[in-house]
């Protein structure tokens, strides 16, 4: 477990960080909390002769709540979104959802911004952003730009953002009505074997709108647009909750590991799903 | 004097000794991380090996190219077979009595499997010469199944057949086939047959004990270093018996065993993991011989997960026969076990099963027959006693699950087919159909009490509405109670049939008492997170009068600690304890003369009383131990030599037989496969108890580790031989998350030969924990016509269950 011979960057500025990027491609990665990429570069799995790490780049580790929206500074940890009351209280989800991730000491280190822009299947923050529509700021050589969280995902670990662009911030539309986080889990620190996050809005006993994303049940994080469309209109009851989930199961496409085969896997993302839509049915 | 002043319940308080809830005097430094590991010992000049290990399972290796390794910078050395070929350490001898490679000579058996040794100056530059090493690989056909073994004309060990193909005798006797190791069988056949065949009710089951690994928080690892001057090597390292080590190591090199210091420094957790030598331990030490230099080795997780000793790994067929009114008549058990690629079981010698004959557990069974195979397989060799007696996990799970099963087949409480079976009070000392003579036990007694503490009846008539909540679709959640009750067989033991490769298993306490009063004690025994230096201090307090705090307990470096064979199977207590109680009982024969010359009477007429002796109907007249051990030494005393030692080999009669009665209740959900653990009730007898607290963490663990091993720890592999449970992400190893809060309690029957009748156990409440989760989880589903299930029982293979019993739907 000790990675192959690298060299370390630190640098002051974000202007530091795109010129190391420029200058040696995609032999260089950015690190915000490691706890992804280090595990990876000591298995050897990930070859990185030129590591930078972002801890001494200001201006990331902000969390600003807007009257439309919230903006989350890439190097905000899991912790912070589990500390911070405001956020807790306009987007509870977010905490809801950290709180499931890894254990007290990773959340320490992990950061928003490494959970989403590493794409692992596994990681939570992925799905979670998706349902929230959320947006990720990528900055580059060419400057800033927005990509929808639902587009941002093209297959594991290979996602929009370019590899001489870091990604920033993450912009969530202000969350409205019943929330879930729903993940089930072998133990403490585990990947999902199937998790569903679902942000549901009740206008009187009618389903208004549903915003379904799953994690862990595809090579990326699955947006199932059809489970929250079959779900608007209903009062969100039996025949509803059904229509949804198989929906979502043909959006999702498990593959088999120690976590069990496809069709358990399918059968406990519908138990999932359902139980994240009654309790966010449920606070709505 | 403040002693005249201080009443007797005082002075006994004072003593800490047995019976008393001293606080662990180990944890002042573990708790504040200044424990002293392997890994903590650093050297001047000392560098570095770590291995090259064989992506595959089975292959011919047909070159190894160390050039572009020896061009890393810092890379010193790179160690192949070939290199150890003329010292005659290319292979190792098995504690089983088979041989092991320590580096690939011609071929791998194993994923994982040390391939060359890259010695450099520091950890960074052995990982870059690993990567710069090139093998050659001829994959060749993998064997993962034992049964597929047995039939392949694949010979995995040139070793077992002769220049004709036709196989050889083994360790154990002749083989069956090429890739067989031994037949080891216990009981009566024929006898057990005819009960069986002509029994009113059989019951008839399969089980897969699968394969696990002990997993200590502390990976294995060494530091040798040969001094070249004075020609001694010594060998830090993490050894749950240095002894047999420092003797092993001698007869393999040559080197005479003076010349040989090893030292076991803080251990990280053993639980049968370091009893073995491994490949690092002789790599680590040809390498300080050929650089003179000191050189560590230490292994990562995967490392210790894909190689180093595995447990369990038993496929088990039984058969067991009753009466209709279900009094057991008769019990048959075949095992095929799969020892990997080398036979690297740590058994005492006689025993390549271990004890799997203690399998007609704690119950009244006439007749028995085992039967035992071993086979090679393309896995990692090991086959070691993870937190149990040799093998007993494995028997007690079969038969508690024999016992479930057959109170199906009857229709019967599975409870109360326990208690018309058990072995009773006044049958002990009780032999078993398979041999053991059990010491003593009151299985009765201890079952009503847990029954009635988790209220047995209640509990199923709760199930019962459960049940019927369930098919009215009220809820998906079914309730499981699981029952366990078992029989350890601990502290291996007699030297009359038990040795490891030749050495007897007896154990050794070597105390001496200082001039002021306080004392050293050395035991042939190592701590590894039991406690001793607490539990041994307090035996020794009670039987010689002095403080445990006063009295120092130290272990592992064979240059001062007396022989003895290390601590695993549960045997320090019921060995090693023994020993120093013994010894302890020579210091109070010496301090009886001594005082009886002080205080100017005969021999007879002083007795001793919790910290001194006093006249015998004078109870003013005394003198303090404190005071006897001045004199010991500063006092010319007619006929008496100078001094207060004592040291005592102790050969135990018999082995001790703990036991204890389990109830674990759970909720199990439907659809997930999520096992919910409510409840979990454990009843241990371990005889005379030295610290309750102690006893209690280490039910705690016991415990933990048997919710790990039932709920979702294995060793899994792929059909090519890949490991794909090298890391903690996918092999279950619990925290405080996963486990539940529990419940312990005790009976104390005394083991009738100890000589504080001590039983030992920190391996009980594994043993009889696995089956009481397994049980659990089968019991849930047993309305709905379930007979047996293969552990692990983690989610999907519980949702399984539930999915072929038609509860989806």
């Amino acid at each position: 477990m000790i990675p192959a011979a690298f060299e370390y960057y630190r640098p002051k500025d974000m202007a530091g960080v795109l010129s190391i990027l420029e200058e040696h491609g995609d032999d260089a990665r950015v690190m915000a909390g490691g706890h992804s990429l280090i595990p990876m570069m000591k298995l050897r799995m990930a070859d990185v002769p030129h590591l930078i790490d972002l801890q001494d780049v200001e201006g990331m580790s902000g969390i600003e709540i807007g009257v439309e929206a919230i903006r989350i500074g890439a190097m905000v940890t899991q912790h912070d979104i589990i500390d911070h009351e405001p956020l807790a209280s306009a987007a509870p989800i977010l905490r809801e959802a950290a709180l499931q991730i890894a254990d007290p000491q990773v959340r320490y280190m992990g950061t928003v911004g490494g959970n989403v822009a590493n794409g692992d299947p596994g990681n939570d923050m992925p799905g979670l952003m998706q349902c929230l529509d959320a947006a990720f700021t990528v900055v580059g050589p060419d400057g800033e730009r927005d990509i929808p969280a639902r587009d941002f995902y093209e297959a594991a670990y290979m996602t929009a953002r370019e590899d001489e662009e870091v990604l920033t911030a993450v912009t969530i539309p202000m969350p409205k009505g019943g929330y879930a986080y729903e993940k089930q889990k072998r133990k403490i620190g585990d990947y999902a074997t199937a998790a569903a996050a679902v942000q549901i809005v009740n206008d009187g006993g009618t389903c208004a709108s549903a915003s379904i994303a799953m994690t862990n049940l595809s090579d990326t994080p699955i947006y199932s647009e059809a489970a929250g469309a079959a779900l608007v209109g209903t009062s969100v009851d039996d025949a509803a909750m059904n229509a949804a989930v198989a929906a979502m199961l043909g959006d999702i496409d498990p593959t088999e590991d120690n976590r069990g085969p496809i069709a358990f896997k399918k059968h406990v993302a519908g138990v999932i799903l359902r139980r994240a839509i009654e309790r966010a049915w449920s606070r709505a | 004097m403040k002693d005249e002043v201080t009443s007797r319940e005082e002075r006994i308080d004072n003593l800490k000794g047995m019976g008393c809830s001293r606080k662990r005097v180990e944890d002042a430094r573990f708790t504040q991380g200044k424990g002293n590991y392997v890994d903590d010992i650093k050297l001047d000049g000392m560098i570095f090996g770590d291995f090259v290990r064989s992506p595959y399972a089975h292959a011919r290796i047909k070159s190894i190219d160390t050039a572009a390794a020896l061009e890393v910078p810092g890379v010193l050395a790179v160690l192949t077979a070939k290199d150890l070929e003329p010292l005659g350490l290319h292979w190792m001898p098995t504690l089983a009595g088979d041989k092991q490679m320590v580096l690939a000579d011609g071929k791998v058996l194993f994923q994982g499997q040390e391939v060359a040794f890259v010695v450099a100056e520091d950890r960074f530059a052995a990982a870059d010469g690993i990567e710069a090493v090139e093998v050659e690989y001829e994959e060749l056909e993998v064997l993962v199944d034992p049964f597929k073994s047995l039939e392949s004309d694949v010979v995995l060990r040139e070793d077992t057949v002769d220049e004709a193909g036709k196989p050889v005798d083994g360790a154990h006797g002749p083989r069956k086939h090429h890739n067989h190791i031994f037949t080891w069988e216990a009981g009566d056949k024929d006898p057990t047959f005819e009960v069986i065949d002509n029994a009113e009710v059989v019951a008839t089951e399969s089980m897969y004990y699968h394969r696990t690994h002990p997993c200590p928080l502390e990976t294995c690892g060494c530091v040798a270093s040969m001094d070249k001057v004075n020609g001694k090597l010594t060998v830090w390292g993490t050894f749950q018996a240095p002894h047999a080590i420092r003797t092993v190591v001698s007869l393999i090199t040559g080197i005479e065993e003076h010349n040989i210091r090893i030292i076991s420094p803080d251990i990280g957790g053993g639980f049968g993991n370091k009893v073995g030598a491994y490949p690092g331990y002789i790599c680590s030490a040809v390498a300080s011989i050929v650089t003179g230099k000191p050189v560590k080795w230490i292994e990562d997780r995967m490392d210790n997960l894909m190689t180093t000793a595995f447990a369990r790994d038993y496929h088990m067929t039984g058969r067991i026969s009753a009466t209709k009114e279900g009094k057991i008549t008769g019990l048959h058990c075949h095992v095929t076990a799969d020892h990997g690629g080398f036979d690297a079981c740590a058994d005492p010698t006689k025993f390549p099963a271990g004890f799997m004959n203690i399998c007609t557990g704690s119950y009244d069974i006439p007749t028995a027959f085992l039967e035992v195979d071993g086979v090679y397989t393309n896995k990692a060799p090991g086959g070691v006693s993870y937190r149990c007696s040799f093998r007993v996990t494995e028997a007690v799970y079969f038969i508690e699950r024999m016992i479930e099963v057959l109170a199906i087949e009857l229709n019967m409480d599975a409870a109360e087919l326990r208690r018309i079976n058990f072995i009773k009070k006044e049958q002990f000392p009780y032999t078993a159909a398979l041999g053991w003579e059990y010491d003593s036990g009151d299985y009765h007694t201890a079952w009503d009490k847990a029954l009635k503490a988790v209220d047995y009846d209640g509990l199923r008539a709760e199930q019962a509405q459960r049940v019927e909540d369930f098919k009215a679709g009220k809820t998906r959640s079914l309730m499981g109670i699981g029952l366990s009750f078992f029989t350890e067989i601990v502290g291996a033991g007699p030297v009359k049939n038990c040795d490891i490769l030749g050495l007897g298993m007896f154990d050794s306490c070597e105390i001496r008492i200082h001039p002021t009063g306080s004392a050293i004690a050395r035991l042939g025994t190592i701590s590894q997170g039991q406690g001793h230096a607490t539990t041994f201090a307090q035996i020794l307090a009670s039987e010689i009068g002095l403080p445990a705090d006063s009295i120092t307990i130290e272990e592992g470096d064979t240059d001062t600690a007396p022989y003895g064979l290390g601590t695993y199977g549960s045997r320090s207590t019921p060995v090693a304890g023994a020993a120093t109680a013994m010894a302890g009982r020579k210091i109070r024969a010496k301090a009886q003369m001594i005082a009886a010359y002080l205080l100017e009477v005969h021999d007879d007429d002083v007795e001793f009383d919790v910290d001194r002796f006093v006249v015998k109907g004078a109870p003013e007249r005394f003198k303090t131990m404190k005071e006897i051990a001045f004199a010991a030494y500063n006092q010319a005393i007619p006929g008496i030599e100078p001094g207060l030692e004592a040291v005592s080999y102790y050969d135990p009669p018999n082995m001790t037989y703990p036991f204890g009665a389990y109830v674990c209740v759970m909720d199990i959900d439907v659809d997930t496969g999520v096992a919910d653990i409510r409840r979990f009730y454990a009843l241990d007898d371990c005889g005379t108890r030295i610290n309750p607290m102690v006893i209690e963490g280490q039910v705690h663990g016991g415990l933990t580790e048997a919710l790990a091993v039932a709920l979702g720890q294995e060793i899994a592999y792929d059909d090519m031989g890949n490991v794909k449970t090298g890391t903690l992400m996918d092999f279950f190893l619990p925290t405080a998350w996963e486990v539940p809060n529990y419940e312990t309690d005790y009976t104390v029957t005394p083991s009738p030969h100890h000589p504080i009748g001590a039983k030992g156990v920190g391996e009980s409440p594994h043993v009889g924990g696995v089956p009481c989760f397994s049980n659990a989880i089968q019991d849930a589903f047993r309305p709905f016509g379930n007979r047996h299930t293969n552990m692990p029982h983690d989610h999907w293979r519980i949702w399984k269950t539930a999915n072929e019993l038609g509860l989806h739907g």
